[in-house]
């Protein structure tokens, strides 16, 4: 029984944490390093690293360095609350991540309680909508991204009916459920709606019964490595209707991964390194060398996320935490005054982001940007 | 009517790759009462390996093909059986299944943190063009998959049956007591278990790997569904895992097809349930009367 | 797996002093927990609460493995039933906490016996590969089955109970609920290993066949010791979303259920305080490793497994084993 004791008094030393001097800005990213989320996760905690490294390079935040701690999530709610938890009792003074909805959807109330900012990496539409004004994304919400989908598949293609090919995780759900009244709205009909499994390797199944709808065309949300191997088993399957998707179907992990089966995909992307700004395609290059493969979106929302905590702080000059947000909400954050948010972004005051996006296409095994589309509230 | 071929093909194509991963499965259950948890990873890893011995070394593909294979052989087959097994056997079944559980988490974290949390390309031995059959179409992959699960079971059929040291294999799976009596070097044919189980696992990984690329957490499936195969199959025999996977793969395909993509993961499982309640040794296997 | 009853060769005595000991290492263990937190911050709370929440799922994983010998692979789903059942019946019935509690065990124990029922009809260790399905079965229907459990998206607000009137919101106040509500079920737990249906579950683990010879009717316990540790599962999970206030599928899937199924076995599986350390090393490690990155998962298998290789009965049974080296040695002396 005395182990019990020793247990209890470890414990009540090694959880309790000492109280820091603000030498410096503190950042806590709580992300998926394992579990499901693990490869978006990397990709962002690589981002906001370089983020970081950019920052100290040219003097840091109002003269102090930035510091970011990585807190593992392992894609489970529970664990992303103790994590959330820890850094707000750490004195964090914004929180960056994570990207699933199920973790944020568990952490955001405690950072709203803390009234401290939690800039997520989340892409489904629903977080954004219970008024929580601590939250704010990196990237377009599906909500903005579908109904330019739906547009571009009834004007552009002509497209009277679709299949619609999701992965079913709250990314792929998420979008498969915007996407779907989006798609009546236009009268498109859906000819087959195929779920499929996060993680899952083998798509020959699902790319016969894609071919069996024989509808016009494939629209495809499903995450980056999905991506290239359901684009893979199409090819194999010898479908040809044009392939649709979103920013995961276009990302430069799909192209590597799927080769030829990859050509002639087309699609609406929020974010990418392949994009015709220079700012963003600097990224990309410094990204690879740094750490030795292209960095996706995620890789992308990580290292604005940073630079978006320090446009606030600078605008506010001083370091004040509920600051940070009072700041962010319903702000332009324009690239001319901060180069490292890479394009003008605009906070809505829910926390959603509208900026430019893109029509692209893969030609040759390149990302070839077709169209920029403008902001939706110019 | 076509339609139901293309699906039963693309059954049979997935189910070969469960039941190459089930092989192994079976071989270490009858020689060592072994519940390797971790056989997912096992064909998950070789292809890590190599690609890891490429990136690390700028090696030409064979040569990091070799370092690979020789690194996994010895550290898989020959280390897992020394470090794990050996000391655990004598405690009985389960913690030794619990300790390979334990296993998968080192080597799915390990190759996670050692190479790469993304999923890489790895090239494939066999050329990737596709054929009719039936009116369907599968790539030469597939095809090379079926063969080769074909061609291992019938092999080790063969050297079980018709070999010297396969009989003597057997007999230690069957009695290790009375082998050892008859004068059977008990301990190496168990340790030949282990590689031959480590090799095989080499041969799925060189084959699956370039269609499902090279990622950690691919063994998570592969190791699910070559359970699932092996017990339907009858786990204590070797052809049990070629009949398993291939009912499994088909039934997977069909499940997609035609009931529910968003249950298509339920009817493998309801299969097994079945099996378990109707014929609990499996399709293949014999009744056991060893106690577990 | 014998060991323990070889080395008891006067059982009666001693083992009333052991177990009174443990009943005195309970309540004090509660008395300390109940304080702890003080000067913790809310982070620190939480992460107690939590291990203590796994605990409980351990502890009935636990009842079923260590004492009955019946491996499971379904707790974590078992706790998704547990979970869900409380959220669904708090958040949309308005169900109070306490009712949907004891719902969430009696639907679990429930559960537990019907699945029990035909697997240890064939064969008792066929009960694992049962159990590893229907795990996976839960967990697809929790996804899929959005109109009831919000699928993929989860369920938000759960609320935290009431105490007679004391509002429970606080992470202290709800920490020392979880506090008293782990003493409850431990206590229970207790009574159970050291009543006759405790030592019938024993007899079966380390002897079914005798078992069955001594007119223990060995289906009819490993049926009751299997649908009570799920019933704990319900219970830890009944906890488990008030805590958290969200609950998704990601926490309830079979890595998770193989993930406890480790936790008892590194702590001690047949070790009353054997639950307590397990979900120390799964819970509270991680949060102790966080210097280490993501490489915490390796360093706790790397435990577990250098464990399960030195000393099967976990580190419980390492203790064990230092104390009767101690006590010879001291004996020896006098």
């Amino acid at each position: 029984m005395k182990s019990l004791w020793v247990m209890a008094a470890a414990l009540g030393v090694s959880l309790s944490l000492p109280a820091q001097a603000q030498d410096k800005v503190k950042l806590v990213d709580v992300i998926e390093l394992s579990g499901a989320g693990a490869a978006a996760g990397t990709n962002w905690k690589n981002g906001a690293d370089m983020a970081a490294a950019d920052i100290n390079a040219k003097g840091g935040i109002l003269g102090k360095p930035v510091e970011i701690v990585h807190y593992d999530t392992q894609t489970n709610p529970g664990n992303t609350r103790a994590a959330v938890q820890r850094a707000i009792d750490e004195n964090a003074y914004a929180i960056l991540g994570p990207i699933f909805s199920g973790p944020i959807g568990a952490s955001m109330q405690i950072s709203q309680r803390a009234e401290i900012a939690q800039i997520v990496g989340g892409e489904a539409a629903g977080f954004t909508r219970q008024g929580n004004p601590y939250i704010f994304r990196t990237s377009i919400s599906q909500a903005a991204a579908m109904p330019k989908i739906a547009k571009y598949m009834k004007e552009t293609l002509k497209a009277g009916s679709i299949a619609v090919v999701w992965v079913n995780n709250d990314f792929g759900k998420g979008g498969r459920d915007t996407i779907l009244p989006e798609l009546e709205k236009a009268g498109i009909k859906v000819a087959v709606d195929v779920s499929t499994e996060q993680g899952q390797a083998d798509f020959t199944a699902d790319a016969i019964k894609v071919k069996n709808a024989n509808a016009d065309a494939v629209f495809v949300y499903l995450n980056e490595e999905e991506s290239a191997r359901f684009l893979r088993a199409a090819k194999q399957q010898g479908i040809t209707k044009p392939m649709i998707g979103e920013t995961t179907l276009l990302g430069a992990k799909v192209l590597e991964l799927a080769g030829d089966a990859a050509n002639g995909v087309k699609g609406h992307v929020g974010l990418s390194t392949d994009a015709p700004i220079p700012a963003l395609q600097d990224f990309g290059k410094r990204y690879r060398e740094k750490y030795g493969f292209s960095s996706d979106h995620n890789g992308v929302k990580g290292y604005m996320a940073v630079f978006m905590v320090k446009w606030a702080t600078e605008k506010q000059k001083k370091l004040d935490k509920k600051g940070v947000a009072d700041t962010l909400r319903g702000a332009t954050i324009k690239a001319s005054e901060e180069p490292g948010i890479l394009m003008d972004t605009v906070i809505e005051q829910n926390g959603d982001l509208d900026r430019d996006s893109f029509l692209a296409e893969i030609v040759n095994g390149k990302q070839v940007i077709n169209t920029t589309l403008p902001r939706i509230k110019p | 009517m076509a339609e139901f071929i293309a699906y039963l093909i693309a059954g049979i194509a997935t189910g070969s790759i469960y039941a190459l991963a089930a092989i192994g499965f079976t071989l270490v259950w009858q020689t060592s009462q072994t519940i390797n948890f971790a056989q997912g990873e096992f064909v998950m890893l070789p292809a890590v390996l190599i690609l890891l011995a490429v990136k690390l070394f700028g090696l030409p593909l064979w040569a990091g093909g070799l370092i690979g294979i020789a690194v996994f052989l010895l550290i898989f087959g020959a280390g897992f059986k020394l470090v794990v097994v050996d000391p655990m056997i004598k405690h009985g079944v389960l913690p030794l299944a619990i300790a390979t559980m334990a296993l998968s988490i080192i080597m799915k974290e390990g190759a996670k943190d050692g190479f790469s949390a993304e999923a890489q390309s790895f090239p494939s031995l066999v050329p990737t063009d596709m054929i009719n059959l039936l009116g369907a179409s599968i790539s030469l992959q597939h095809l090379a998959i079926i063969v080769v699960a074909f061609a291992a079971i019938g092999l080790l059929q063969w050297f079980v049956g018709g070999t010297r040291l396969g009989r003597q294999m057997q007999a230690t799976a069957q009695n290790p007591t009375v082998a050892r009596i008859l004068g059977i070097p008990v301990e190496r044919m168990v340790l030949l278990t282990f590689l031959l189980n480590a090799a095989l696992a080499v041969v799925a990984s060189l084959l699956i790997s370039p269609i499902y690329l090279a990622k950690f957490s691919n063994g998570e499936t592969i190791g699910l569904f070559a359970f699932i195969a092996a017990i339907v199959g009858g786990f204590n025999q070797v052809r049990g895992a070629l009949v398993g996977g291939i009912l499994i793969g088909v039934a997977d395909s069909l499940a997609a097809a035609y009931i529910s993509t968003q249950y298509r993961l339920a009817v493998p499982l309801v299969l097994l349930v079945a099996i378990i309640l109707v014929k609990p040794e499996g399709l293949m296997g014999r009744k056991e009367e060893r106690r577990v | 797996m014998s060991a323990p009853a070889l080395q008891n060769p006067a059982p009666p005595r001693r083992s009333a002093r052991r177990l009174d000991a443990a009943l005195i290492g309970l309540v004090l263990g509660a008395v300390i927990l109940w304080f702890a937190p003080v000067g913790m911050g809310r982070y620190g709370t939480y992460v107690l609460s939590l291990w203590l929440v796994m605990s409980i799922g351990v502890m009935g994983l636990n009842l079923t493995l260590g004492y009955a010998g019946q491996s499971s692979l379904a707790q974590a789903a078992f706790m998704g039933l547990g979970a869900y059942a409380t959220a669904i019946l708090t958040t949309k019935y308005g169900v109070n906490w306490y009712a949907a509690f004891a719902l969430s065990g009696l639907l679990t124990f429930a559960v537990g016996l019907l699945l029990g029922f035909p697997a240890l009809r064939v064969r008792t260790h066929y009960l694992a590969f049962v159990t590893l399905a229907f795990s996976t079965l839960i967990w697809l229907v929790i996804r899929n089955e959005q109109w009831l459990t919000g699928g993929v998206y989860g369920i938000s607000n759960i609320n935290r109970p009431d105490f007679v009137g004391i509002k429970l919101f606080g992470a202290l106040e709800f920490h020392r609920f979880v506090v008293v509500v782990t003493l409850i079920l431990s206590l229970k737990l207790w009574w159970l290993v050291r009543s006759p249906w405790g030592r019938a579950f024993t007899a079966l683990r380390e002897n079914p066949v005798r078992a069955a010879s001594l007119g223990i009717d060995t289906r009819t316990y490993t049926l009751l010791a299997f649908a009570i540790g799920s019933a704990y599962g319900g219970f830890a999970g009944s906890l488990y979303a008030p805590l958290v206030e969200f609950i998704d599928p990601s926490p309830f899937s079979l890595s998770q259920s193989l993930f406890l199924l480790l936790m008892v076995v590194a702590g001690g599986s047949g070790y009353l305080f054997g639950p307590f350390v397990g979900a120390l090393l799964g819970v509270v490690l991680p949060e102790w490793l966080r210097f280490a990155g993501s490489l915490y998962l390796i360093i706790f298998a790397a435990i577990v497994l250098a464990l399960l290789v030195i000393c099967p009965q976990g580190v419980c049974g390492l203790f064990e084993r230092g104390w009767h080296a101690l006590r010879s040695k001291t004996g020896g002396a006098r």
